[in-house]
């Protein structure tokens, strides 16, 4: 950091709004954008699996309460969930003085329940519909071979559903990101928070937004450039022979 | 000398979806190296006898035993059921199946279908899977396509990678269903192929089709089925050489 910014004092010295106190406010944003988005995504994929395999049960005594939560957070506004995690808990009676006051004091932990339990909602979906889309004929050939339901999941059905899942997944980590912008609203400071910071204290609405704009971008392209190789690598069967 | 167990027999099989019997007792008994041929319209039910000798479909009423082996099954509400599922599943794993859309696993390479069941149902190491799987691919003329995945080839390849799968399970008995319906004319030739010299190397088989060379030529034995029934069996010269049924003569005779 300190060599970086070596590189680039005379072009810092030469303007007013990018100085280094205000280069560190958008690495700190960065940082927290980067942690939030990545810490609910991991927790949502974990918990998405499991939900997408009870989402696709027969039974609707299991598949139906995945459902309702599934349908009620992706029927409303991400920052509704994330007031209603922020603003809201702290309403409980009683909860100032318990352990958890700990928790929702510090508007991260409300924003990362939000959008983790967000981002599960959506994933889950997307895994869902790609088990469905398992191929019949695949889900028999498992059992005529052998395998117990339980297996054939492990060894077939999954396995062929997250490469199917993998292009809607990358999508939705993307659009994940994007829709972590609405942290600021909870005095978080990430990106967004960071430009919105820049912006107030310089008033100069382009330079500060634009600059946090061209930081999304990278992030963006960065995900988009993994996701590509994962699917070049996880999606060799749908390739013609070499 | 006890005989040998009969590696299946199957027994008075009743099957019926909604209203509709499609299975009226059918019996079967498939001796070591016996090749039998089902044949019959479509409708017949020939497809849903055989997948009911694995248990795809539930036959509500009738006996299968897989080498010596009955099929245990209770009474519930809703009709008939396996009593043991991991019976059903290690017996499975005795029959193996070749399909009409091949189904082979379209994530994993030729081999990797090949080895897949052997090494993760049967409990074969994975290199002894490999050998073996390469040495059976070699055989249905695939070897240099072990690393294709299933869509990079040709209905016809698919298929006998299809038979190099259920052929590495080594299977007490193998079940056909309809293998060449799905290929075009021209790859047909090199799946018959393959299943003659399954037949004679001694290989029971049991087989859906409506290929009546394949019949005639191959089969040990011919059941012509009609609405769920069995209308004529016996020796295939016999049953298509001279039916004595009217339905199985307009069956047989040229289409055009």
């Amino acid at each position: 950091m300190e060599q970086w910014l070596a590189h680039v004092a005379p072009w810092l010295s030469a303007n007013d709004i990018f100085t280094p106190a205000t280069l560190a406010r958008y690495w700190t944003g960065l940082v927290n954008t980067v942690d939030l988005v990545f810490v609910s995504l991991i927790i949502g994929l974990m918990m998405a699996v499991p939900l997408a395999i009870v989402r696709s049960s027969r039974r609707w005594w299991l598949s139906g309460p995945v459902w309702v939560y599934t349908y009620i957070f992706r029927g409303t506004p991400l920052l509704i969930q994330l007031y209603l995690a922020y603003y809201g808990f702290a309403f409980v009676p009683g909860v100032q003085d318990s352990w958890l006051w700990f928790f929702i004091e510090d508007p991260v932990y409300p924003a990362l329940f939000a959008f983790t339990l967000n981002t599960a909602a959506y994933t889950t979906e997307i895994f869902h519909g790609a088990i469905r889309a398992t191929p019949r004929g695949e889900l028999e050939a498992a059992r005529a071979y052998g395998m117990s339901s339980a297996r054939a999941y492990r060894r077939i059905v999954l396995p062929s559903a997250f490469r199917r899942a993998l292009p809607a997944y990358g999508n939705e980590v993307i659009f994940m990101l994007h829709a972590s912008a609405i942290a600021s609203a909870v005095t978080i400071m990430d990106l967004t928070g960071a430009a919105y910071f820049v912006y107030a204290r310089f008033y100069t609405p382009f330079p500060a937004f634009i600059c946090v704009a061209l930081i999304y971008m990278g992030l963006t392209f960065a995900i988009l450039a993994v996701f590509r190789t994962l699917e070049r690598r996880l999606l060799r069967h749908r390739q013609p022979a070499a | 000398m006890p005989d040998a167990p009969i590696p299946l027999v199957v027994d008075d099989l009743h099957k019926r979806f909604g209203d509709n019997e499609v299975l009226k007792g059918l019996s079967l008994t498939a001796h070591q190296g016996d090749v039998i041929s089902l044949i019959g319209a479509s409708g017949s039910g020939k497809s849903t006898f055989l997948r009911c000798m694995n248990l795809l479909e539930q036959p509500d009423a009738g006996d299968i035993t897989v080498h010596g082996e009955a099929i245990a099954f209770r009474e519930t509400k809703r009709g008939r059921t396996p009593a043991d599922w991991k019976q059903v599943e290690r017996i499975r794993a005795r029959l193996s199946m070749v399909f009409q859309n091949f189904n082979l696993w379209a994530h994993l390479t030729l081999l990797q279908n090949v080895i897949e069941a052997p090494v993760h149902v049967l409990g074969v190491k994975k290199r002894e899977a490999r050998e073996r799987g390469l040495a059976l691919l070699e055989r249905v003329g695939l070897a240099s396509h072990a690393a294709h995945f299933p869509a990079q080839l040709s209905g016809g390849q698919q298929q006998r990678g299809a038979i190099a799968r259920a052929l590495a399970m080594e299977p007490e008995v193998m079940l056909f269903d309809e293998p060449t319906s799905a290929l075009d004319p021209e790859l047909v030739g090199d799946v018959l192929r393959v299943m003659r010299e399954l037949a004679e190397e001694g290989r029971t088989m049991i087989v859906v089709t409506h290929e009546m060379d394949f019949a005639r030529d191959v089969s040990s034995q011919v059941l012509y089925l009609h609405e769920g029934r069995v209308e004529e069996a016996g020796k295939p010269a016999e049953v298509l050489g001279s039916p004595s049924s009217a339905r199985l003569r307009r069956f047989l005779a040229p289409r055009f």
